[in-house]
């Protein structure tokens, strides 16, 4: 196990460059592709690839088959003849009470929860984490722990908090709303209008923002870090200002990690079961939380295709951000593991 | 903002910048803080005053509603009594340690297994990572359906002939937490070999050169040399999937909804059931202080460590 060939092939692994420039002429040497070691190798690999790849395959055999054929054949088999209604009918048909527009509602739901989310949360996260690298005043660092050591809190212990702080806000902004409308219009019953952010998705954007904010302030802040001071001095000296600096020199250069963060954002909120849950009606309800009324609805028969179609629509957005990211995935949540 | 920056450019001679320095430098101060308000108020107001408060209302007889309503340790007396939060906390530290001791080996194991310079790796590590992308109602849900008793394995195996075989784990109080434990691995796995991968990248190439020289084996490199070497990454990989652990919920909620029975309750749905709804506020406030509390008592030994360590270097 332990022979030469073996060793330098895997030290070569680490950094091909320096590794080839330190065996000299003799270079990689011709191996078999079939020795014992790599039929282990690559045996282990495949089966647990198995492992991992069965369930996205169950999934799509099942969405594509009819009931009748799900309750003859077991779920590995392919469908014999493959049919797109359970697609349709969990689109637009399938049943959450007495709700029975399908998944669509939801999907367009986490449609109008996302964009706004991720555009002000990545946005308060940028000018943060470049206050923090660039703009570092007395106690900034402390806040900034503060933020780290709060992200390891679990959420149930401020769900409550945020749910109090959300209804008064909303009502305060109501008096506001109301207060100032009233000085210009003098009908009746003009200023009706009631802010609302708890129960709404303009709260949910709100927690969204709170919730994705330790890591991605991390992110950007160790990431302008890295940005020569020297470059930020010669942009001051020419009289460049706080957001001057940010927007013309900074942001150019934050392309990557807006990407990183853009990814996590995305993924993140996507995916989110809880804060929906949470914070807003029933008629909002996000995508995540809808596909489980759907599935785990007790009313009903089990239509187990159009379970499984809703369930492959639900992890479509991830998976379709995963699979165009790749490396760039890999880089956001390593970088935001590790460091975190 | 041309006609600033014009100005800054004049004013090179050092007098002028003497006198410019003491309101630019205020100026400057106050910017910065107004660009960080919603982070220090994100810190200060919403997670350590809502923790605080939180904290504080676990000692009242809160019900429907808040209440300054002194009742002192009563609330953590009566969830201690509770049935269906002692079986909470039992299944969280089954899952906890069986998922913390797989999802590392598991982790490890595959990034070794990719480090040892194989083809399609890419490919590899694509298909291991993909399932951490989904969320964990989609991954439950999955599984729900693999471990149906009727269509799933169990139905599989009895149809080609093994009418006996059981294996029901969502339907079977006994075994049930293994059932998400296997869909918690399948999730969570990939993102714990990209650490690993990443650490084991990180290790200086002359350390496999000495142990080569040295003749020791390749597996007996790992376990003494490589995985000691890779502390501060194990490390970072525990405290990852801990804080993960304490927080299940979606994953019970759309795999067994906590059943069959209340055999698969955990910690956080305890909260969300008393807080949203049992009505029962206090209940909530006491179950998820004592959720932080189990934060604190992992974490706090970590940071210390951590931050000691570092003093030291």
């Amino acid at each position: 196990m332990a022979n030469p060939a073996t060793l330098s092939s895997t030290i070569a692994a680490t950094d091909p460059v320096t590794s080839r420039l330190g065996e000299g002429p003799s270079g990689p040497r011709p191996r078999k592709a079939l020795s014992p070691r790599n039929i282990m190798l690559y045996g282990t690999l495949i089966i647990v690839s198995l492992y991992y790849l069965l369930p996205l395959y169950v999934m799509l055999v099942t969405s594509l088959k009819d009931m009748a054929e799900i309750r003859m054949g077991n779920i590995f088999s392919p469908p014999t003849e493959i049919t797109f209604e359970p697609w349709v009918k969990a689109w637009s048909e399938a049943c959450t009470g007495v709700n029975c527009d399908g998944l669509s509602r939801g999907f367009w739901n986490s449609v109008r929860i996302l964009i706004p989310s991720v555009i002000i949360s990545m946005t308060i996260a940028l000018i943060s984490g470049y206050t923090l690298a660039k703009w570092k005043f007395k106690g900034s660092e402390v806040f900034f722990t503060m933020l780290l050591v709060g992200a390891f809190i679990p959420y149930q212990v401020m769900l409550y908090p945020i749910v109090i702080g959300l209804r008064e806000t909303g009502g305060f902004l109501t008096d506001i709303w109301q207060a100032t409308c009233n000085v210009f219009t003098a009908a009746e019953g003009a200023c009706r209008g009631r802010v609302q952010l708890f129960g709404s998705i303009s709260g949910l954007v709100i927690v969204h923002t709170i919730f994705g904010m330790p890591i991605n302030v991390l992110l950007f802040r160790n990431y302008f870090a890295a940005i020569p001071d020297e470059l930020f001095k010669a942009a001051r000296v020419d009289g460049a200002g706080f957001w001057q600096i940010l927007l013309r020199i900074i942001l150019p250069m934050s392309l990557p990690i807006i990407v990183v963060s853009g990814i996590i954002q995305v993924t993140g909120i996507w995916n989110d079961f809880l804060f929906g849950v949470v914070y807003t009606r029933a008629e909002q309800y996000p995508m995540t939380v809808q596909l489980n009324n759907i599935v785990n609805s007790v009313q009903g028969i089990k239509e187990y295709n159009v379970n499984m179609a809703a369930t492959l629509l639900t992890g479509l957005v991830p998976l379709t951000v995963y699979f165009f990211s790749g490396r760039l995935f890999v880089r956001g949540i390593a970088a935001g593991a590790v460091k975190g | 903002m041309a006609v600033a920056s014009d100005e800054g450019r004049v004013s090179t001679s050092r007098t002028e910048t003497a006198q410019a320095r003491r309101p630019v430098r205020l100026f400057r101060n106050l910017m910065s803080k107004i660009a960080l308000t919603p982070m220090i108020l994100t810190a200060v107001v919403v997670f350590f005053g809502g923790t605080i408060w939180t904290v504080v209302y676990s000692f009242t007889s809160s019900g429907l509603l808040p209440r300054m309503n002194w009742v002192g340790l009563d609330q953590y007396e009566r969830l201690w009594s509770t049935a269906k939060w002692l079986v909470s906390i039992q299944n969280l530290a089954l899952y906890g340690i069986l998922s913390l001791v797989f999802t590392l080996v598991i982790g490890f194991v595959l990034a070794a297994l990719l480090d040892r310079k194989i083809r399609f790796e890419d490919t590899f590590r694509t298909i291991f990572l993909y399932p951490f992308a989904l969320s964990f109602i989609v991954t439950g849900l999955i599984w729900q359906w693999i471990l149906n008793p009727d269509f799933g394995i169990q139905g599989i195996v009895r149809d080609m002939g093994w009418e006996s075989f059981t294996f029901n784990p969502l339907n079977d109080p006994d075994i049930v937490m293994y059932g998400l434990l296997i869909a918690g691995l399948w999730q969570g796995t990939g993102l714990i070999m990209c650490i690993m991968l990443a650490g084991l990248r990180g290790i200086d190439e002359d350390i496999w050169k000495a142990a080569r020289v040295d003749g020791i084996g390749t597996v007996k490199t790992y376990v003494r040399i490589i995985i000691p070497m890779m502390r501060p990454v194990f490390v970072t990989a525990v405290v990852l999937i801990t804080s993960g652990i304490i927080k299940l919920y979606d994953l019970v909620v759309a795999q067994t909804s906590g059943g069959p029975g209340i055999s698969s309750e955990v910690p956080a749905k305890y909260v969300m059931q008393a807080m949203f709804g049992g009505q029962n506020l206090g209940q909530g406030f006491a179950a998820s202080t004592m959720m932080l509390l189990s934060v604190v008592i992992i974490l706090v030994p970590w940071a210390l460590l951590e931050f000691g360590g570092r003093k030291r270097g």
